[in-house]
């Protein structure tokens, strides 16, 4: 329960806010986050609180998709947690097993953290992750749009003239 | 019997050399990457996890490497692998309204909200070999893409029936206990909960077997696929040290929703019931396999007869995992040296007792 205090009285709009960037490096390509956090956070000093360990999250899904939880599958998951200098602790947890992201993800939660380096890590790091994943949900999504069946153009044999 | 066993140790490590060579292949042959495995052979990638019960792409395609392409051994390898691992912790139910669509169809309603979008499917392929594949160096057909995306969120069909009460619902009765096959054993009666993860992970090809029976005079239904969905979804979970949800994963899965007419009862009017599919990855047809055998096995629940295989909850849910199936069936090639002594012993002395028996009948009879 590390650093567990703080962060339960944490305000709601800063909660949301960590949610939010924790998501978008979680779901990251793991050489895009890299690729993008490797200079800024090389000289960032830390302590591992927990080294990156792999494990099971139980993965649950609703009968019918809106009744009873049941239990539907397990998936790999990469947890670490990092304490910077200033005391400040950052959590990161990636599906699968790559625990360098998993890492490079808990000293990015902690550098967002740090009031002076915000801005600086959410624009150079989160939004361009951000942008990225959406850019990809966008061009799968028109692949698929491709594949919707358009029944107004279906012409009846009889009634062409 | 125990010179037996030793005796073997050097057999055991030559059939271990021999399996590599033949896994191998033809060395002056490149060899298989697991990329390309997960890449270019998607969809057995997929049964594993989902028969595994492990979403991790880059395992299932090491595990089918190595068991050669049989699923059902990769299937094992993948189930052995994730015992060695913790668990950490147990996701938020996934919301499937909220899923990236990337096939979604319904076979009840023509012109359903989001539309009917076909994705990537064989169903409208003629199923001729396609001698173009086994060329190499060839640029393959890409997808095309529409000018705009689908709708963010595609409502399921089955929610769209609610208000008129034609179709049973589906609600969470805030039971927070829920039940987990990776630890505790399979019990009778089962719970819904029980049975949907025993399904989630039973062998595609039992299961298909099932429903295809319920089809067919063993267990009467008459499905509709209310709709069929393929896409991601994302996983939350609420770590202990945050204490608030975060995503961690984008999974792909394929849920199935059908719809089977019920006559009701004398306290329930006639209404539509459901069955409901699942799985992790590309499976369709096993999440409809599945949905099918979810309806069958509710039939207690609904008041009808239990009188066919599939809605014999104990035959089901006893006998749909492969890993279990194949653990028994497989150990009869195991040294049973004495067991069968044993027997052969019993049954010469059975046979032995029987001609002295014959022979004093014939005596008496020639008397």
């Amino acid at each position: 329960m590390m650093n567990s205090r703080t962060e339960v009285h944490a305000k709601p709009a800063a909660i949301a806010q960590r949610s939010d960037w924790l998501g978008v490096l979680s779901r990251s390509v793991p050489g895009e986050l890299k690729a993008l956090a490797a200079d800024l956070v090389s000289d960032v000093a830390f302590e591992r609180l927990r080294a990156p360990s792999v494990g099971l999250v139980m993965v649950r899904g609703r009968a019918g998709g809106t009744g009873n939880v049941f239990n539907l599958g397990e998936m790999t998951v990469t947890r670490a947690s990092v304490q910077l200098t200033d005391g400040t602790v950052g959590h990161g947890y990636v599906q699968g097993r790559d625990k360098q992201q998993a890492e490079l993800t808990a000293i990015v939660d902690a550098l967002l953290q740090q009031p002076k380096r915000h801005d600086e890590i959410k624009s150079k790091i989160i939004e361009p992750l951000r942008q990225n994943a959406e850019a990809r949900r966008i061009e799968n999504s028109r692949k698929a749009a491709s594949t919707k069946v358009d029944f107004f153009t279906m012409v009846r044999g009889e009634n062409v003239a | 019997m125990y010179v037996a066993v030793k005796g073997g140790e050097q057999a055991i490590l030559n059939t271990h050399k021999m399996i590599s060579e033949a896994r191998r292949g033809d060395p002056a042959i490149a060899e298989l990457t697991l990329t390309q495995i997960s890449e270019q052979l998607r969809l057995a990638v997929d049964r594993v996890m989902a028969e595994g019960s492990v979403y991790d792409r880059e395992l299932a395609a090491l595990a089918l490497k190595q068991a050669q392409g049989d699923a059902m051994e990769a299937i094992f390898l993948l189930r052995a692998y994730r015992t060695t691992l913790p668990r950490i912790a147990m996701s938020e139910p996934v919301d499937t309204s909220r899923m990236t669509i990337r096939r979604r169809i319904s076979a009840t309603f023509k012109d359903v909200p989001g539309g009917q979008v076909l994705g990537p499917t064989y169903d409208y392929t003629h199923r001729l070999l396609d001698f173009e594949l086994a060329a190499e160096g060839l640029e393959r057909v890409r997808a095309t893409s529409a000018a705009e995306p689908l709708e963010e969120n595609v409502p399921r069909v089955v929610d769209l029936l609610h208000h008129e009460g034609v179709l049973q619902e589906d609600n969470d009765d805030g039971n927070d206990e829920v039940f987990d096959l990776t630890r505790q054993p399979m019990s009778f009666p089962a719970g819904r909960d029980q049975r949907l993860q025993s399904l989630a992970r039973a062998d595609e090809g039992f299961l298909l077997g099932l429903a295809y029976s319920t089809t067919r005079g063993y267990g009467f239904n008459h499905p509709f696929v209310g709709e069929l969905r393929l896409g991601e979804v994302t996983v939350e979970i609420v770590p202990e040290e945050l204490g608030f949800p975060i995503a961690i994963a984008d999974v792909t899965v394929t849920e199935c929703q059908m719809i089977n007419s019920f006559q009701g009862t004398a306290e329930q009017p006639p209404q539509f019931t459901r069955g409901y599919g699942l799985t992790f990855g590309h499976n369709e047809g096993k999440a409809m396999s599945m949905s099918l055998v979810d309806r069958s096995l509710r039939a207690r629940e609904l008041g009808e007869d239990v009188r066919h295989p599939a809605q014999n909850e104990e035959f089901v849910l006893s006998h749909a995992d492969n890993v279990e199936g194949n653990g028994l069936i497989t150990h009869y090639k195991l040294p049973h040296y004495v067991d069968f002594q044993a027997e052969l012993q019993l049954v010469r002395q059975l046979r032995a007792e029987y001609e002295a028996a014959r022979a004093v009948q014939t005596k008496e009879a020639a008397e």
